[in-house]
């Protein structure tokens, strides 16, 4: 017990004292977190669009005012040929390009049907569809008034859990995890490649340490570390962007400690197949691509391929995303996430067995 | 035997030595020909913005006939994935615990309301904010498949629409480039600029800062050899590679996942060589200023990778972000480069996208090549 504890303490001097180690620990953690929970959005606020409005009566006017004061569009480009409408869209200037055409105003006033002419933009088809459903909302509103009827159907909308579908709010509870698991990944996966290219790691074997010792003086600095630098991106998310926390405390770190676990058997996996730093670090990016790219936090799992879903049953950042934005947004119970973590635990379990079992043999 | 100019000789020499260090090295074989296609896979499966059969609960509370058909019509369209329940209760636990992203509630007076010419319906569309996306898709969705809905239940109630006056203002929507709204199509041109920068800036600035660590740079400023000559040198490899992983994931894009390539050949060639040299020279100048494999990834990571993702506006809208770091949009180079590989696949040779993107991405590779012989004439000295 005793060893390990030295172990412990040798481990954080390490980190403490290299300044590079140092400046990872809280620099990026930091950067990433703004970065990310202001740029990654897919909101869609303030886009350009382009009308061209051939109605000279009152509801065309009307239409393009209503477009103006909506808050998802921001840059109204008047345009009054539609040639040039559709060079507009050709060059990106705008998303949505709309055609009000000559006789608008007559013919809604007639009670006749008419088309209004939409081009959208397909190489940006997610903010474009969305852009789209905004108008036909503003479309249809400007429609009942015109009736006087008012909307035959009125739909009412609520979002839960997230009332002004801010972004920031399903970005930054993911980013604890995002966040957690690079540091955990790069300080499991670098210690022991730099022990080796230093020749310390020989000294730890010949040492009266078992091998089991060695690996959780390895395990627990990694967890504790990355459990800190989780607290660090909730604080942000507490004070910074002043995202409430729905859910306990106690729950969001118990899910925190089982996921950092599951993050170091997989950060001890990779470093007990690597020689060097370098393929350390080569190691960890490919390892860190696909549980980002596949956990649901660029987009949704339900949306890919069911062979690729069950491929991702064993990304441990796919189960505590669930779990975050539970505890973060949704104030579950223990009751309702249990499925998320006993996954996390049986990854957990997976990894770190078998890594101890790559490091005995090498050990050995 | 032709004359060949001193420096010609002996750019091709070190030009042949790199060329050797990038075969013998496994790891930027891996790099260059294994990571496009994996990462190409990656996106092409793993991403999708395309939410159709979103998974949703429909509580119909009404009793009468028109409850039922609404609810019918959301069983029946691909966009949901709907199940229909009586039991408000039952749907609300659903949301919590993420097994559907909505709920559309069909009040008790649904019908009566519907028949009376007085009043007007009404219906609940919840949808779950964990996901806003999904919940934009939600509700997008659920107004044209209740405003459908109402217009097939007038038609067949007789209300015929002689006059027109039921149906009214209808939007045509045209959606140019990527008439089948495939979010894939629109990732992978973003895809094949994450791989540029990867294979540019990481494995340039890993392999350089490594002859540092090495000490095997000095021994190559120790010969005659220019820093222009130094850097040309260094970058042509890499230039090579760079375009054959170009090739590879653009062939394996258009033969799995049927990305469409609208542009020519030559214009594409033309943005990634302009691309390509300004991820190379920030790679070089990245580790000529570090000198160290650690941090010369580390830099790499946060100067190349993470812009890539973030600020190149290939997933997430440039314009709806904070208005200072649209500005800092301006300075990264994959920013240009996405839009116009975006272009160029999906759209064709459009030269007001394409001329001024190539442009900036030269001027960004003069001032950064500047930079990269500034720091290495130090070095010489």
């Amino acid at each position: 017990m005793w060893r390990i504890w030295i172990l412990i303490i040798k481990e954080f001097q390490v980190i403490w004292r290299d300044k590079k180690s140092r400046y990872i620990l809280f620099v990026p953690p930091v950067v990433q977190t703004l970065l990310f929970g202001f740029a990654a959005t897919m909101e869609v606020k303030d886009v350009a669009v382009a009308v061209c409005n051939l109605d000279r009566g009152y509801y065309g006017e009307e239409l393009v005012a209503r477009i103006g004061a909506s808050s998802s569009f921001h840059d109204i480009i008047t345009i009054d040929r539609q040639q040039e409408l559709t060079s507009a869209i050709d060059s990106r200037r705008v998303i949505l390009a709309v055609t009000i055409p000559e006789d608008f105003s007559r013919t809604v006033l007639a009670g006749e049907p008419v088309e209004l002419q939409v081009l959208l933009d397909g190489r940006r088809s997610n903010t474009s569809q969305i852009a789209e459903n905004y108008l036909a909302e503003i479309v249809r509103r400007l429609q009942a008034e015109i009736t006087g009827e008012g909307l035959k159907i009125e739909l009412d909308t609520r979002t839960w859990f997230n009332p002004n579908k801010q972004y920031q709010w399903f970005t930054v509870p993911g980013l604890i995890g995002i966040i957690m698991g690079i540091e955990i990944l790069l300080l499991t996966g670098l210690s022991v490649a730099r022990e080796r290219e230093l020749g310390t790691f020989e000294q730890l074997q010949v040492s009266p340490l078992s091998s089991g010792e060695i690996i959780i003086g390895k395990t627990i600095p990694a967890l504790l570390i990355g459990v800190a630098e989780g607290t660090l991106v909730v604080l942000m998310a507490l004070f910074f962007f002043k995202i409430p926390l729905q859910g306990a405390v106690v729950l969001l770190y118990m899910s925190m400690l089982l996921y950092a676990l599951a993050m170091t058997g997989i950060g001890l996996f990779i470093s007990a197949l690597v020689q060097t730093q370098q393929q350390a670090m080569l190691g960890t990016f490919l390892v860190l691509l696909p549980i980002i790219l596949l956990s649901g936090f660029v987009t949704p799992v339900e949306n890919m391929p069911h062979w690729l879903q069950s491929a991702t049953l064993w990304n441990p950042l796919r189960y505590f995303l669930v779990i975050v934005k539970g505890v973060f947004l949704k104030n579950v119970s223990l009751g309702v996430i249990l499925p998320e973590e006993v996954s996390l635990v049986a990854v957990a379990c997976c990894t770190l067995i078998t890594s101890v079992w790559f490091f005995r043999r090498k050990l050995a | 035997m032709p004359i060949v100019s001193p420096g010609v000789r002996r750019v091709r020499a070190l030009f042949h030595k790199e060329f050797l260090q990038i075969i013998r090295d496994p790891s930027s074989i891996l790099i260059a020909f294994v990571l496009p296609v994996f990462l190409l896979f990656l996106f092409g499966y793993g991403l999708s913005l395309d939410a159709d059969h979103i998974k949703c609960a429909v509580v119909v509370e009404d009793t009468g006939v028109y409850g039922r058909k609404l609810a019918q019509a959301f069983t029946h369209t691909a966009y949901f994935d709907a199940t229909v329940t009586y039991d408000r209760n039952f749907a609300e636990l659903e949301i919590v615990e993420g097994r559907v992203r909505g709920i559309i509630v069909i009040p008790v007076d649904f019908s009566r309301r519907i028949v009376d010419s007085e009043a007007s319906a009404r219906v609940q569309v919840i949808s779950d904010g964990s996901e806003p996306n999904t919940a934009a898709f939600v509700e997008g969705y659920a107004a044209g498949v209740i405003e459908n809905w109402y217009t097939q239940n007038q038609l067949e109630n007789g209300v015929i629409l002689l006059d027109g006056k039921n149906e009214g203002i209808t939007l045509r929507s045209r959606y140019w480039f990527n008439s089948e709204l495939l979010s894939r199509n629109f990732l992978l041109p973003g895809c094949l600029t994450m791989i540029l920068a990867i294979i540019g800036t990481l494995l340039t600035a890993l392999v350089v800062a490594r002859e540092w660590e090495r000490g095997t740079m000095e021994s190559l400023l120790a010969t005659p050899i220019h820093p222009v000559e130094l850097i040309i040198s260094k970058i042509l490899p890499y230039f090579v590679l760079g375009m054959g992983s170009l090739l590879i994931a653009t062939v394996a894009a258009r033969l799995i996942f049927d990305l469409p390539f609208r542009g020519s050949v030559w214009s594409l060639v033309m943005v990634t060589s302009a691309f390509l040299l300004v991820s190379l020279l920030m790679g070089l100048l990245i580790s000529t200023t570090s000198r160290n494999q650690f941090v010369a990834a580390q830099l790499s990571i946060l100067l190349a990778f993470l812009p890539v993702t973030m600020l190149s506006g290939f997933v997430f809208e440039i314009k709806s972000m904070p208005w200072i770091l649209q500005q800092v949009t301006r300075l990264v180079p994959a920013r240009y480069y996405v839009a116009s590989a975006q272009t160029i696949f999906l759209a064709g040779d459009i030269w007001p996208v394409l001329l001024p993107a190539t442009m900036v991405l030269l001027l960004m590779a003069g001032i950064l090549l500047f930079l990269t012989l500034r720091k290495s004439a130090k070095r010489l000295d």
